[in-house]
């Protein structure tokens, strides 16, 4: 390389970040502000009236886990709590594997749709992005509660006497859940697929594997990214999910968005959910760790 | 023919599309390619070739017809029971899979044991001359190696077909000429038949055993290299491969008249002469025998010349004559030659 191109090269490299300069400041600020905040927050003390004193303390961090007895001050593990976050896991995996496999076959056939079909399939996916998620969920409310479209249409065609009781249930957030996170693992899985040689399906049954053989040793390995990125996309959301527990599992059945939020709010103890949010993003960051560790290896045989 | 026969197409229809829209791909193919034979499928696009090759794999069902493999019927056998392996014209190698496992693919699905697997492997990448590649990706290999990769893929389980679609249009001429030797080569070291399609009437003379050539749905002529070429029966045969003068003319009892009224001794019947460029003479007018020409045009190809002639009546003509040993040029436009036929040259087709 010429002095002359090295240094046009070094040119166009400092007017590149000079011109996302402005972009990166926001982000860093907008990200790390108010995570620092919080993580200074929760080794606070909690304050009377849902502020916070400037005391050092790690009552936040302790009170993740383990509740102080209000008769005889002795620490016992916080059974409530580890319930909330068991509930918010088992609730997220089950919305990652069951938008997977109905967002595999989804993805599926549009991406084997003629080219100019495909747009108006993808189009009509993301159409539920229009409305506001908060109207999303009422509506889901309002087909599945008690009184709702579903009991009053199966009651009267006789099917049933006693309508089934969903709302307020675990079973309720996952179908919501399900329903709202849906698209974020369709497309995805759709760019993967789209990109995906069909030539490879011929090459697959030529040597002699069955569709069993070809799905998991040809389709699988190949759309992975796609199938990693559409699980971060559903899994991470539904971790932290906050409106569609409240509005479909009612007030007992919390997972960690609705905790965080109740302590911020009613239960006035800022510092334990500020240790909550930094414990949820700690949870998040290892999952993701696991899985990306999980998923690399298992394209590398040799490794 | 005492051969056995490895494929058989029988009558052999096949239709795309629904009712008056259906178009005919294939329309009444049969052919018995033997077992151990170079057998090429030769035609323009749109022949029906690439859909012979694709009933053959299982890809495709026949609408109407059967499709026997070693005498059994697979017509309703899905590919992956079949015992045909494809080279595919985009080589549909596994971007996820390095160059031995793609090799291995095939025997691994089967369930054979690792270790056959493996020795299966490096005997074959030893075979394409692969063998420091082993661990390499797909994307790093050149479009030759991927070639030598789909090919050893495709012969690791021991097909008893081995079938090729245009393997080698994605290659440029040098690697082409010597990828057909290999093909060839691994041909007859194997002794797998093969079934070769291909666009390429040059690539299929060089290569096959036998030759079908095809046009419009139909199988226009089979026959070996040299056959199609010296004999070719109709004049699409004699158009695609080769390059041929047509003459319209009249059968005498004395031979074939042509326009010019010059009666020519020539094989065959039928209303159209034959006679291929480099099978004609040409010599200074006026001397011996031979038909009367003017030169119209002079084409320097570098091993030969083509010499472009008008007949007396107008009729065009192409000669092909050996290129001048100085360079100069041996013809010039204008000027009056005398056109003899090499003898048996001259052949009678039906229009």
């Amino acid at each position: 390389m010429s002095p002359a191109e090295q240094s046009q090269r070094s040119r166009s490299t400092r007017n590149g970040w000079l011109l996302s300069a402005p972009a990166l400041t926001l982000l860093f600020l907008a990200a790390s502000g108010p995570l620092l905040i919080v993580l200074v927050y929760s080794f606070l003390t909690p304050g009377q009236y849902g502020n916070v004193v400037w005391d050092f303390s790690l009552d936040g961090w302790i009170g993740i886990l383990f509740t102080r007895d209000i008769f005889d001050g002795t620490m016992n593990l916080a059974d409530a709590h580890l319930t909330i976050f068991w509930r918010s896991v088992k609730l997220s995996l089950m919305t990652t594997a069951l938008t997977f496999a109905l967002g595999f076959p989804t993805a599926w056939f549009i991406a084997t749709r003629p080219p100019a079909q495909r747009a108006m399939w993808l189009f009509l996916i993301t159409i539920p992005f229009w409305t506001n998620l908060l109207i999303r969920t009422f509506a889901i409310n309002e087909v599945i509660r008690n009184e709702g479209l579903m009991n009053t249409v199966l009651t009267g065609l006789g099917l049933i006497s006693e309508p089934i009781r969903l709302i307020n249930t675990d079973t309720a957030v996952f179908i919501g859940m399900a329903y709202v996170y849906l698209p974020l693992m369709v497309l995805p899985l759709f760019a993967a697929i789209d990109r995906f040689d069909m030539k490879l399906l011929e090459a697959g049954y030529d040597l002699y594997a069955s569709r069993m053989q070809v799905l998991r040793h040809v389709i699988v390995p190949i759309v992975k990214p796609g199938i990693v990125a559409g699980s971060i996309l559903v899994f991470v959301p539904s971790l932290g999910a906050y409106v569609t527990p409240r509005v479909l599992g009612g007030g007992k059945n919390m997972m960690i968005g609705n905790f965080i939020e109740l302590q911020f709010g009613q239960g006035r103890n800022w510092p334990l959910g500020a240790a909550l949010s930094m414990a949820l993003l700690l949870i998040v960051m290892a999952a993701l760790l696991v899985y990306v560790r999980a998923s690399t290896k298992g394209s590398n045989p040799h490794g | 023919m005492t051969q056995k026969v490895a494929i058989t197409a029988q009558n052999v229809v096949k239709a795309f599309g629904q009712g008056a829209a259906a178009v005919r791909a294939l329309d009444d193919v049969s052919v018995d390619i033997a077992t151990g034979e170079f057998f090429t499928l030769l035609g323009p696009s749109g022949c029906g070739k690439t859909t012979l090759l694709r009933l053959i794999a299982g890809f495709e069902m026949p609408t109407a017809g059967k499709i026997l493999i070693d005498g059994a019927d697979v017509t309703e056998m899905p590919p992956n029971r079949r015992p045909v392996n494809t080279v595919f014209q985009s080589y549909a190698l596994f971007p996820h899979l390095t160059v031995a496992e793609n090799i291995g693919f095939g025997l691994k699905m089967q369930g054979r044991p690792k270790a056959e697997v493996a020795a299966t492997t490096t005997e074959m990448l030893a075979l394409v001359k692969l063998d420091a590649m082993a661990d390499r990706k797909i994307s790093q290999l050149s479009g030759g190696q991927q070639q030598r990769v789909a090919l050893a893929r495709a012969l690791a389980p021991r097909p008893k077909v081995l079938l090729l679609d245009e393997p080698l249009s994605a290659l440029d001429l040098k690697l082409r000429k010597k990828m057909q030797v290999e093909l060839k080569r691994l041909q007859t070291e194997t002794g797998i038949t093969f079934v070769f399609v291909t666009h390429d009437q040059e690539e299929a003379l060089t290569m096959s055993d036998r030759i079908a050539v095809m046009s419009a749905g139909k199988i226009q002529q089979i026959g070996a290299p040299r056959e199609i070429y010296t004999r070719p029966v109709n004049r699409f045969v004699a158009s695609f491969v080769g390059e041929t003068n047509f003459l319209p003319v009249t059968a005498t009892p004395q031979g074939a008249r042509l326009s010019t009224g010059d009666v020519i001794a020539a094989e065959g019947e039928g209303s159209v002469l034959i006679v291929r460029p480099e099978q004609l003479r040409l010599g200074p007018a006026g001397v011996g025998a031979g038909l009367a020409a003017k030169v119209t045009g002079v084409v320097y190809f570098g091993t030969d010349i083509h010499v472009n002639l008008s007949l007396a009546d107008g009729t065009a003509l192409t000669a092909r004559v050996p290129s001048p040993v100085d360079g100069g040029a041996d013809f010039a436009t204008g000027q009056d030659v005398a056109v003899t036929f090499q003898p048996g040259a001259a052949r009678l087709i039906r229009e």
